[in-house]
C-alpha cells in the first residue's frame, strides 16, 4: 500500500515480511518477534520493526541504533495505544528514524499522529491525499506541547501548528 | 446597583482572547464539513459517529442530543443567555443540567448542530470532549472562589486542564472516557474519589499549590472509592504526573470489554503499588522539562481571570438578620440555599432547580435568561451549574437576598430544598435515554410531590437521594444516601433501592441494594416506610447516613418490604 508523507502519496519501498517465509533482501519491515531474525541479516538492505498496538516500545531498546523504520498499528481507530507507542519511541527512545502508522486510520487522526512523532500513514490504494492534508491544516492552535517542540502561541502552554 | 465587573474579563472564568476564538472556529468549520459529509451520504453512521461525539452530539431514543461543555461548572451571563437562544430557537425551550455542570439538549436536529456550535464558538463556548473516550469536562467546586473554608482557587488549575487536555494528540483515543475533579478546599464537595482523577489543592508554606492526587474511583458498574496515588504534588508537575498517569492508562487498560475499561480496573487489577510503581517509573523517564507547569504559566492563565469587586460589607448583615427574623419561609431559604462566603458582607447562593414535581436539573429558556438577568445585577455577571444539578450565584450582598428569593419564587426557583430529599439527582433515563432501563423523571417527580411539605423536609434534615435508569450509574445512585437503580424486570421498568453511599471527603461510602426491585409506586412508598423508620429510630440530631451506618441497612430493608 502506498505511503502518505508531508501531503504526499508515495510508494513504498519497504517489503514487509511474510508470516512462514525467509526475509527477503532489501529494506524489509518485521514484526517484534522476528526483530534478532532481521538484525542476523547480512547487510541486505535497512530494517524496520511493525508493533502490534500490545508491543511495548521498550523491547527495541538495543536495538534502536539498527533500526531505520518503525510501524504502529491501529487494529481499529478507536485503539489509542499506537499514539502512546510513537510518542514513546520520540521522547523516551529518541529514535530519530521515519515512524509510520498503519491500520486502521482516519485522517480526522492525522494531526494527531504528527504530534506523536509519527511521520507517515500507510493508506489504502487510490487515498485522496488533499483529505489527508485538510485534516493537517485545519488547526493553527494546539493546547499542549508535543514531541515536534512547536513555537509557544502566547501564553500558557499553546503551541502554533501552522 | 449595578455590580458589573470594572474589569473586562469576566468573572470566574478565563477569558479567550483572538487565538482562543480563532481555534473554536476552525473547530466548527471542521464539523460543518463532516456533517455535510455525512448528510450527503460520504459518511456513513459508523463513520461519523465517533466524529459527532468528539462534539457532544448524541443520537439518543427520539432525537440528537447535544452536551454542552461548561468547564469548571462556571459561565457568565451572556453565555447563559445563548443556552436560553439555543433552548428556544433549536430545542423545546428547555435545556437540562448535568451531573457533570455540563448541560444538554434533548431534542436537536442534526442539521442545525453546525449553526449551534457556531452559536456557541460566537459567545466562547463549545461542546468539545462532552462525549467520546477522552479527558471530559474538569469540574471543581460550585463555591471556587467564594467558600469561607478554600484555601485556593481550583478553577484556575480546572482552566490549565481544560486547555493542556483540548484535542490532546495522545489521549483522545483513551480506553474510556476520564473524568478529572479538582478541589480548593478541605471539605470536598466535587467528590473527588468518585472520579477518574481527583485533586485536592492546599497550600504549601511558600503558599504555592500542592494537591493530593486521587486515582481510579467512580462509579458506573463497578463502584469504586478512589486511592490516594500522591500526597504532596509540587504544583509545577502536576501536568507531567497527569500525563503520566494518562500514558499508563493509555497502554495498560482494557479494551476488550467497555465494562472493563476505565482506570478503575487497571488499578484494581495491578494493585495500588504496582500502578503507582508503573506511574512513577513513566514520571522519572519522560520530559519533564517539557510539561513543567511553570509559575508565570499559572500567573498568565490566573490573569485572565476576572475577580469581583466587592463593595464594602456596610450593615448587609445585619439587614439581613432582620429579614430573616420577619419572613420565617425566607429564614428556612436562607438556611438550606447559601453558603458562607469569605467575604464579610456575602454568601453564596444556590438556586434549586429542583421544585416539587419538576424534573430535576430542567430550565427553561425563560428561566436561563432570568438567571442570566440576576447574576448580572447581584452576582458580577456569574453563575455556576453545579454536579447536583442546581445554580449557584457566588457573590451575592446579604442585604439583596431577600429581593432575590422573592424574585426566584414569583419564576418557580425559590424552592428551598437544597440538601434535602427533594433536591434530588437523575439521569434523563428512558424518557430520552437509549442506554436505559427505566424511567428517572416519573419517579423523581413522585418523591419530590410525596415529600414536598417543608416541614417534612425540614423535619427529615440533609439526606441526598440519587436515581440512576440503568447501571450505568449516570444518576450517581450509588453515591446517594438513598440510591434509586432501574432496572428492567422481564420487560417491566423496576427499580432497587441502594442504602448507605455518599461522596464527602471524610465518609466517602458506596451505597448497598437493600433487595428485589420493585414498581415505580411501590418504591416511592417503600422509601416513605424507609423514612419513617429513620425518624422513629434516629438519636437527637443523628442525620439520616449516620443513622443508616449505626444501624445498618437491616431496619430499613425490613420496612421497605413490609407488607402493604
Amino acid at each position: 500500500m502506498p505511503l502518505l508523507e508531508n501531503g504526499q502519496i508515495k510508494e513504498d519501498n519497504w517489503q514487509v515480511a511474510i508470516e512462514g517465509e525467509a526475509l527477503p533482501s532489501g529494506d524489509v519491515l518485521v514484526p517484534l518477534a522476528r526483530l534478532s531474525e532481521g538484525l542476523g541479516r547480512n547487510n541486505d538492505g535497512r530494517l524496520g520493526v511493525v508493533l502490534n498496538a500490545g508491543d511495548s516500545v521498550e523491547e527495541l531498546r538495543s536495538a534502536l541504533p539498527r533500526l531505520s523504520s518503525i510501524q504502529v498499528t491501529f487494529p481499529i481507530f478507536r485503539d489509542g495505544r499506537p499514539f502512546t507507542q510513537a510518542r514513546a519511541l520520540r521522547e523516551h527512545l529518541h529514535f530519530e528514524g521515519e515512524i509510520r502508522a498503519g491500520g486502521h486510520i482516519l485522517p480526522d487522526q492525522y494531526e494527531f499522529l504528527l504530534r506523536c512523532g509519527v511521520n507517515s500513514v500507510v493508506v489504502p490504494e487510490g487515498v485522496d491525499a488533499a483529505v489527508w492534508q485538510k485534516a493537517h491544516e485545519t488547526f493553527s492552535v494546539a493546547y499542549q506541547p508535543s514531541v515536534l517542540n512547536e513555537q509557544p502561541e502566547g501564553f500558557a502552554f499553546r503551541r502554533k501548528l501552522l | 446597583m449595578s455590580h458589573a465587573p470594572h474589569s473586562s474579563l469576566p468573572v470566574g472564568h478565563y477569558a479567550y482572547d483572538e487565538v482562543d476564538r480563532t481555534f473554536l472556529k476552525q473547530r466548527v468549520a471542521q464539523f460543518r464539513d463532516q456533517v455535510e459529509r455525512r448528510i450527503s451520504g460520504a459518511l456513513t453512521e459508523e463513520e461519523f459517529k465517533p466524529l459527532r461525539l468528539m462534539n457532544g452530539l448524541y443520537l439518543q431514543l427520539h432525537a440528537y442530543m447535544l452536551r454542552v461543555a461548561i468547564p469548571y461548572g462556571v459561565l457568565n451571563s451572556g453565555q447563559m443567555r445563548t443556552l436560553a437562544q439555543i433552548a428556544q430557537r433549536y430545542d423545546r425551550d428547555y435545556g437540562h443540567f448535568t451531573t457533570r455542570q455540563n448541560i444538554q439538549f434533548n431534542w436537536i436536529k442534526l442539521e442545525d448542530t453546525p449553526d449551534i456550535l457556531a452559536l456557541l464558538a460566537d459567545a466562547d463556548m463549545h461542546a468539545l470532549q462532552t462525549s467520546g473516550n477522552c479527558i471530559r469536562n474538569v469540574t471543581a467546586d460550585q463555591f471556587a472562589g467564594a467558600a469561607a473554608d478554600e484555601v485556593i482557587d481550583p478553577r484556575i488549575h480546572a482552566e490549565i486542564l481544560r486547555q493542556w487536555s483540548t484535542l490532546h494528540p495522545e489521549f483522545t483515543f483513551l480506553p474510556r472516557k476520564f473524568k478529572i475533579a479538582i478541589s480548593g478546599s478541605p471539605q470536598d464537595r466535587v467528590a473527588a474519589r468518585f472520579h477518574d482523577i481527583g485533586l485536592m489543592a492546599r497550600k504549601d508554606e511558600n503558599g504555592r499549590a500542592v494537591f493530593e492526587v486521587y486515582v481510579g474511583g467512580g462509579l458506573g458498574r463497578t463502584p469504586i472509592v478512589g486511592v490516594k496515588l500522591r500526597d504532596d504534588l509540587p504544583e509545577e508537575d502536576l501536568i507531567a504526573y497527569l500525563e503520566a498517569i494518562l500514558r499508563v492508562y493509555n497502554e495498560f487498560g482494557r479494551r476488550d470489554n467497555i465494562y472493563k475499561a476505565r482506570i478503575k480496573i487497571l488499578v484494581q487489577a495491578l494493585g495500588v503499588q504496582e500502578f503507582r510503581n508503573r506511574v512513577n517509573a513513566e514520571f522519572v523517564a519522560m520530559d519533564r522539562a517539557r510539561y513543567r507547569l511553570d509559575e508565570k504559566i499559572v500567573a498568565a492563565i490566573q490573569a485572565r481571570f476576572g475577580v469581583p469587586d466587592f463593595d464594602p460589607a456596610g450593615q448587609a448583615a445585619e439587614k439581613l438578620i432582620q429579614q430573616r427574623k420577619a419572613d420565617r419561609a425566607f429564614d428556612f431559604w436562607v438556611r438550606t440555599n447559601t453558603h458562607a462566603h469569605k467575604q464579610p458582607g456575602y454568601v453564596s447562593v444556590t438556586i434549586s432547580c429542583k421544585p416539587a414535581g419538576g424534573i430535576p436539573g430542567d430550565v427553561t429558556s425563560a428561566q436561563m435568561n432570568l438567571l442570566a438577568d440576576l447574576a448580572d445585577q447581584l452576582s458580577f455577571g456569574e453563575l455556576r451549574i453545579t454536579h447536583l444539578q442546581n445554580v449557584v450565584l457566588g457573590h451575592v450582598r446579604q442585604d439583596k437576598l431577600y429581593a432575590l428569593w422573592q424574585t426566584l419564587d414569583q419564576n418557580g426557583l425559590g424552592t428551598a430544598n437544597v440538601g434535602f430529599i427533594s433536591d434530588i439527582v437523575a439521569c434523563p433515563g428512558l424518557d430520552y435515554c437509549a442506554l436505559a432501563n427505566a424511567r428517572s423523571i416519573p419517579i423523581a417527580q413522585k418523591l419530590s410531590e410525596r415529600f414536598a411539605s417543608p416541614e417534612l423536609q425540614r423535619e427529615i434534615g440533609p439526606l441526598r437521594l440519587n436515581i440512576s435508569g440503568c447501571i450505568n450509574a449516570c444518576g450517581h445512585h450509588h453515591a446517594g444516601h438513598i440510591g434509586i437503580l432501574g432496572v428492567d424486570k422481564r420487560g417491566e421498568e423496576a427499580f432497587q433501592i441502594t442504602l448507605g453511599g455518599a461522596a464527602d471527603q471524610d465518609t466517602v461510602s458506596i451505597g448497598q441494594i437493600i433487595g428485589a426491585a420493585m414498581s415505580e409506586d411501590e418504591t416511592v412508598d417503600a422509601i416513605a416506610r424507609i423514612i419513617d423508620t429513620y425518624l422513629a429510630r434516629r438519636t437527637a440530631g443523628e442525620q439520616f447516613i449516620d443513622t443508616c451506618r449505626r444501624l445498618g441497612t437491616a431496619p430499613f430493608k425490613d420496612a421497605a418490604y413490609a407488607p402493604a
